[in-house]
């Protein structure tokens, strides 16, 4: 199988996306930037191949005899069974890894025994996975990371008892463990993985009986060991520098947003983007190609990282901000948007007494403010307006944004993507098609 | 300029030779009875200077120099440590620093204090204050030349005339005074015809670049270029000849159709032609560059180059009328130009050098350059249709100069015009 | 308002005193400049045109019958977008506020506007606002920095005849001498009221709240000065009534804010911290003659005269005679002010260059001193009120 895959290095997410021979979205993949870049790339691609599986499984799923409901249940209950699937694989790296870890942390933790306490913790863990996945469970984050150590806080709460499994000791296990964890995991095999994930999706969805199964095991079985080969990659986003890549096949995250944007949205004209640490605004023709920009200036007030920062003075999660802010009744203004003085600002004001969703609010204005005055810097807001990077997934700022560009330019059609966080993505694989017959004509 | 330099071209020893004599000259003036006077760099008034036998020293180009040898850094939080604010001019706070350090030069011999303080008020507010603060440490007397503003975008008779009145009435009588010498107006004649030799062959060379390939880097580059007329020079023998020199050697590089010497060498093949706007960053000085050429981007003109004086249009300093050509000279400088000459300079320049776009590189320190520049590209950019870029960083102050974010810049920039190009090809 | 204020509720003298200085607060919250535009219906179209800070010849503005107004910025209450996409971030805040008010047609009332020679902002400034508003008259106005009457004082002369021409080109009147002589004497009017009311602060802080002298020396920025004349008078026969008592404060100066201004919050916040601030910078335009004009012979000569001989000590102004700092302890000890407080806008080039030498004078006078650094958005004063008040807390306690 035969794919482009363009990966976006981002300061805080890495994200990849896989394309097929007609340019189509196969897969997609993101996790956590981390100090290793390689392996943040490494994992983006195994989660978009992952993903690409899936996309050719629901694909393939029209050449069987399946009613319309058939299908739609058991593609589902296989996108979940495979992810209990890889989920349960790393609980199996984090445990192996926690046996490791808590015999040196016995010895910083004077009189703790903690080898029988991680244990127990695990079990916890695996008890609790299917749960995790069942159909209708609450929406969690996609890393992880974040899963396990939001777990494993609760399981340490329960279990400890000082002075022999203190909180702290079991928490410092975990410390140690979960970096090796998340720095370790690739593709999980597919005796380990997708094998057992599809006879679970067959025996839950109720398609083990069916006539058609046996057949449709096969084909999935194939799928899931199917090599897929990346004839071209292209990265991109802050972080570019350091793929493992050769310079041509590396592209700014500019050109990359600008063109996926317009790939996700043809009649885009203006792109903003607001990631992690850069917010930019870019001007596309009609055919994405990008005729002005600019970047947010030395300043990172308006960027994803000030809001990172409220996330934490506040102590909340980032995907927490924004349902919060919603319940604002009287947003405050908040004239100095510098993230230096953020913390400090917040805590005079909450002291004072004001809500904590309208001083949020405020918040959010004040970042939004800073992007649209990048906007005016790099030529203003024209038809149609697409709203990229890892902020256009919080709906406060999409609110005011979207008030904004309407007081300030009128009525203009503003485009944001649930997958708008894979714009750069997007973008960096659409340059890897393009260069794909010339990298395949070297190979020759 | 004594950067320790890569090119290691005829003109560049000689360059280096006459700078290491200048400040030689400097760090025994006092023993061997001479004097020194500080100024600046726009509107410096050096052959006055060398027609009273005077030593020109200029903090700024110590500054820059402080930059270029990583000392800035420390000498700008000595300032701060004394008082001096985070938000202004890191010029100012590297020399105030330096000055609190000891005052060695960039050639590591001691400078002299001032003996008079000629406050060329040109084009730039800080130095104002920069001298008062001087007149502060040292206890020198300051002779104060107003030069207004361009704010029409001429040089109207009354400002020519306030001009020569205060060098008639207040400069050259302080010049007087502390040299113990009277006023020759031939000598400053026989200087101001050398300036304007030297000056010819300067502006030779920076058109150099309007070739394909450029022969030159008119912006990292011609920092060293300009070094001569820009400080203590201008009006000598020595830069008449070094000027020369220089002019020869870019001649046989056109001549050999070669592209511009860089620190690591000969450029790689001219990709990008750009022109910039702003000056350079002098503690990372060589890192921005290498982001340039490693690109195969040469810049074919720039403004930085004209803070000095603006040769190009024309302007030459001419022994026919002495004072009127300085005043000229001094009005003349760009910073002391209102915004749309500035524009028109830039599109003038996009065009003359048939540039791929023009990049505007934003200092922290300098508002006078700054402030507006965001306008600038537009203007520039809405005149010529050709892309602008902007980027940012500080002159000597090595915490605003952030490698990652401005090559981040940089390389979308590049990229931009590479794919705008490769689709109108297309088309 | 937590102002100190203990009179009695219901005293006439006090509610006259309300009056005016709501009437001044709401010109100070007329960040679209609506006052100006009734002022034009109401005087059949004449023109209007605007000054930034530090100064302006009104003088001659008000002589070719005109209304000068002063435009400093649009404080906390003016949102900033446009601003933001001229200005980099480590320019200060007033030229983002002025050109998000001129983008957004607040500013479309005044026929000109001049530019004096306050820093390289203000002065690029100029450059901006002829390209962004060609059909507003743009006049930069280099004030002079040599101080001899044939030099500088020929330079500013010519520079002001100049300006003369101009209003006169753009639709006012011919700024005659004669008219010339009127306008000085309602401006040298205007600076003796605004004096007195500094000279009654300095006698009696309590009874003038600097956050009311603040507004009303502010109303003179928008108010013709025959009507700004009529409410200082009115405030100062306010003040003169006044049966406030004085409270346990420190007498401070105030520095650094002659042209970006602080909001007025932050004035609130430091008399409620413990200062009677006695002297301060702000709205220099106000004070900018020590004395008057003289209204006898040449007018345009004397009010060159009078720029040349009795300007302020300004961070703007070279400092020719004199050390620095010499004017700010001389008005500490006129004002018998106990400390300094040194408040400039951030990245303020004047304020901040300036700043070392004159706080080094005023630690050699032994004056105790503080400083801070502001913006005319600032919204939090937390930090201030806390620096502000120990300040105050230690100048009582030595």
């Amino acid at each position: 199988m035969k794919c482009h895959v363009g990966i976006d290095l981002g300061s805080t997410t890495t994200k990849a996306v896989v394309l097929d021979c007609e340019q189509r979205v196969l897969g997609r993949g993101i996790t956590n930037s981390r100090s290793n870049y390689d392996v943040a790339c490494a994992i983006a691609r195994a989660e978009a191949f992952a993903n690409v599986r899936l996309t050719l499984c629901a694909r393939s799923l029209a050449d069987f005899n399946l009613s319309e409901a058939e299908r739609v249940s058991f593609l589902a209950h296989l996108e979940q069974s495979y992810k209990l699937s890889q989920h349960r694989a790393r609980l199996d790296t984090l445990g192996a890894q926690l046996a490791e870890e808590a015999p040196s942390v016995e010895k910083l933790f004077v009189g703790s025994e903690l080898s029988g306490a991680v244990r127990e913790i695990m079990d916890l863990f695996m008890k609790s996975a299917e749960s995790l996945f069942a159909p209708g469970a609450p929406k969690r984050s996609d890393f992880f990371r974040d899963t396990a150590t939001s777990q494993y806080h609760q399981f340490a709460q329960r279990i400890a008892s000082p002075p022999r499994r203190s909180f702290e000791a079991l928490m410092a296990v975990f410390d140690k463990s979960i970096l090796k964890v998340e720095n370790n995991e690739y593709e999980v095999p597919f005796d380990r993985g997708a094998g057992p994930a599809i006879d679970r999706a067959l025996a839950t969805s109720g398609i083990a009986a069916h006539r058609e199964s046996p057949r449709l095991r096969e084909t999935l079985a194939g799928l899931f060991t199917l090599t897929i080969d990346a004839v071209a990659s292209v990265g991109t986003g802050y972080g570019r520098a350091r793929l493992p890549f050769p310079k041509e096949q590396i592209r700014s995250e500019i050109l990359c947003h600008g063109l996926g944007a317009h790939q996700l949205f043809p009649a885009t004209a203006t792109v903003l983007d607001i990631g992690g640490q850069d917010t930019k605004a870019i001007q596309v023709d009609d055919r994405g190609i990008v005729t002005s920009f600019q970047m947010n200036d030395r300043c990172a007030a308006g960027c994803g990282r000030y809001l990172g920062y409220i996330a934490d003075e506040m102590n909340l999660g980032l995907h927490e901000l924004s349902p919060i802010a919603e319940q604002a009744k009287r947003p405050v203004k908040i004239s100095s948007t510098c993230t230096v003085f953020a913390g400090a600002e917040i805590r005079d004001r909450l002291t004072l007494g004001q809500k904590r969703e309208d001083v949020l609010a405020g918040l959010h204005r004040a970042v939004i403010l800073r992007a649209l005055s990048l906007l005016a810097r790099s030529g203003g807001v024209k038809n149609e307006f697409t709203f990229t990077g890892g902020v256009a997934k919080n709906a406060t700022a999409v609110r005011i944004l979207k008030d904004l560009i309407v007081k300030n330019y009128g009525n203009i059609t503003m485009n944001v993507s649930a997958d708008s966080i894979y714009t750069g993505a997007l973008g960096a694989a659409l340059f890897a098609a393009r260069s794909a017959p010339k990298l395949e004509k070297a190979a020759v | 300029m004594t950067i320790a330099t890569p090119l290691k071209d005829a003109s560049q020893e000689r360059q280096k030779a006459m700078i290491a004599e200048h400040f030689h000259k400097l760090a025994v003036a006092h023993e061997t009875g001479r004097k020194a006077v500080y100024t600046f760099v726009p509107g410096n008034l050096t052959e006055l200077l060398l027609t009273f036998d005077l030593l020109p020293v200029l903090p700024e180009i110590n500054a820059l120099q402080s930059g270029m040898r990583q000392k800035s850094g420390d000498y700008v939080q000595k300032a701060e440590k004394m008082g001096h604010s985070e938000d202004v001019c890191a010029y100012v706070k590297c020399d105030i620093g330096m000055l609190h350090s000891g005052n060695i030069g960039p050639t590591g011999e001691r400078l002299p204090s001032p003996d008079l303080l000629l406050l060329s008020y040109t084009g730039c507010f800080t130095f104002l204050k920069w001298f008062e603060l001087l007149k502060e440490e040292y206890k020198a007397p300051v002779a104060m030349l107003h030069v207004p503003y361009q704010s029409e975008g001429r040089i109207t008779p009354t400002m020519r005339d306030y001009v020569v009145k205060q060098l008639k009435e207040v400069i050259i009588p302080a010049l007087e005074r502390i040299s113990g010498k009277k006023y020759d107006e031939e000598k400053l004649r026989h200087h101001l015809a050398l300036s304007a030799k030297a000056e010819d062959d300067l502006v030779h060379v920076l058109e150099t670049a309007k070739r394909r390939p450029s022969p030159i880097d008119a912006y990292f580059g011609a920092v060293y270029y300009v070094g001569p007329i820009f400080s203590s020079f201008r009006g000598t023998t020595d830069a008449v000849e070094y000027y020369q020199l220089l002019r020869a050697e870019i001649d046989e590089r056109v001549a050999r159709g070669e592209g511009p010497v860089t620190p690591d060498g000969a450029m790689g093949p001219e990709r990008y032609r750009l022109v910039v706007e702003g000056p350079p960053n002098w503690t990372s000085f060589r890192e921005l560059w290498k982001m340039f050429y490693l690109e195969g981007a040469v810049v074919v003109a720039s403004t930085y180059t004209k803070v000095g004086g603006v040769y190009d249009d024309g302007f030459r300093h001419d022994p026919s009328r002495p004072l009127e050509s300085l005043a000229d000279y001094c009005l003349g400088c760009y910073t002391n130009r209102n915004l749309r000459a500035r524009s028109d300079m830039l599109i003038k320049y996009v065009k003359d050098y048939d540039a791929d776009g023009f990049l505007v590189h934003s200092i922290k320190s300098c508002d006078s350059f700054s402030a507006g520049q965001l306008l600038i590209l537009n203007q520039v950019e809405k005149a010529t249709g050709r892309p602008g870029g902007f980027f940012e960083s500080d002159l000597v102050d090595p915490r605003y100069f952030s490698a990652a974010n401005i090559k981040n810049r940089v390389e979308s920039y590049l990229q931009m015009i590479e794919q705008r190009r490769a689709a109108g090809a297309v088309r | 308002m937590e102002t100190p204020v203990n009179a009695a509720a219901g005293d006439p003298t006090e509610s006259l005193r309300t009056a005016l200085v709501e009437r001044a607060d709401a010109l100070y919250r007329d960040v679209d400049f609506n006052c100006i535009r009734e002022w034009k219906l109401q005087n059949g179209g004449a023109k209007a045109v605007g000054f930034l800070p530090i100064y302006a010849p009104r003088e001659i503005i008000h002589a070719a019958g005109m209304l000068p107004v002063g435009v400093l910025g649009g404080g906390d209450a003016v949102e900033i977008v446009k601003g933001d996409a001229c200005f980099q971030s480590y320019i200060c805040h007033l030229p983002r506020s002025v050109v998000e008010l001129g983008l957004n047609g607040a500013l479309d009332c005044l026929d000109g506007m001049i530019f004096p020679s306050t820093c390289d902002v203000i002065r690029n400034l100029s450059g901006m606002w002829q390209i962004l508003f060609p059909n507003c008259y743009v006049k930069y106005l280099d004030m002079p920095q040599n101080y001899q009457n044939h030099i500088g004082g020929e330079f500013f002369e010519r520079e002001l005849s100049l300006l003369i021409d101009d209003l006169e080109k753009l639709g006012g009147e011919r700024a005659t001498p004669q008219r010339l002589r009127h306008s000085i004497a309602l401006y040298n009017e205007n600076r003796r009221l605004v004096e007195e009311l500094y000279k009654l602060r300095i006698h009696a802080p309590w009874t003038v709240p600097s956050s009311e002298l603040y507004l009303i020396v502010r109303a003179g920025m928008l108010l013709p000065v025959e009507e700004h004349n009529k409410l200082c008078k009115q405030y100062i026969d306010a003040v003169r009534a006044s049966a406030r008592r004085p409270m346990d404060m420190a007498r401070v100066v105030l520095r650094g804010c002659f042209c970006e201004q602080p909001p007025l919050d932050l004035i609130k916040t430091l008399e409620r911290s413990g200062c009677y601030i006695v002297d301060d910078d702000w709205m220099i335009v106000s004070r900018w003659i020590d004395g008057d004009v003289s209204t006898e012979g040449d007018p345009l000569a004397n009010l060159v005269q009078a720029f040349l001989q009795r300007s302020p000590a300004c961070p703007s102004l070279y400092l020719q005679k004199g050390k620095k700092g010499d004017a700010l302890v001389e008005a500490t000890r006129d004002a018998r002010a106990e400390g300094v407080i040194f408040s400039a806008p951030s990245f303020c080039d004047p304020a901040l260059l300036d700043q070392p030498m004159t706080l080094a004078a005023v630690k050699n006078a032994q004056i105790p001193c503080t400083s801070f650094l502001f913006a005319e958005n600032t919204g939090q004063f937390q930090t201030i009120r806390e620096q502000a008040g120990t300040f105050a807390d230690a100048i009582k306690l030595s």
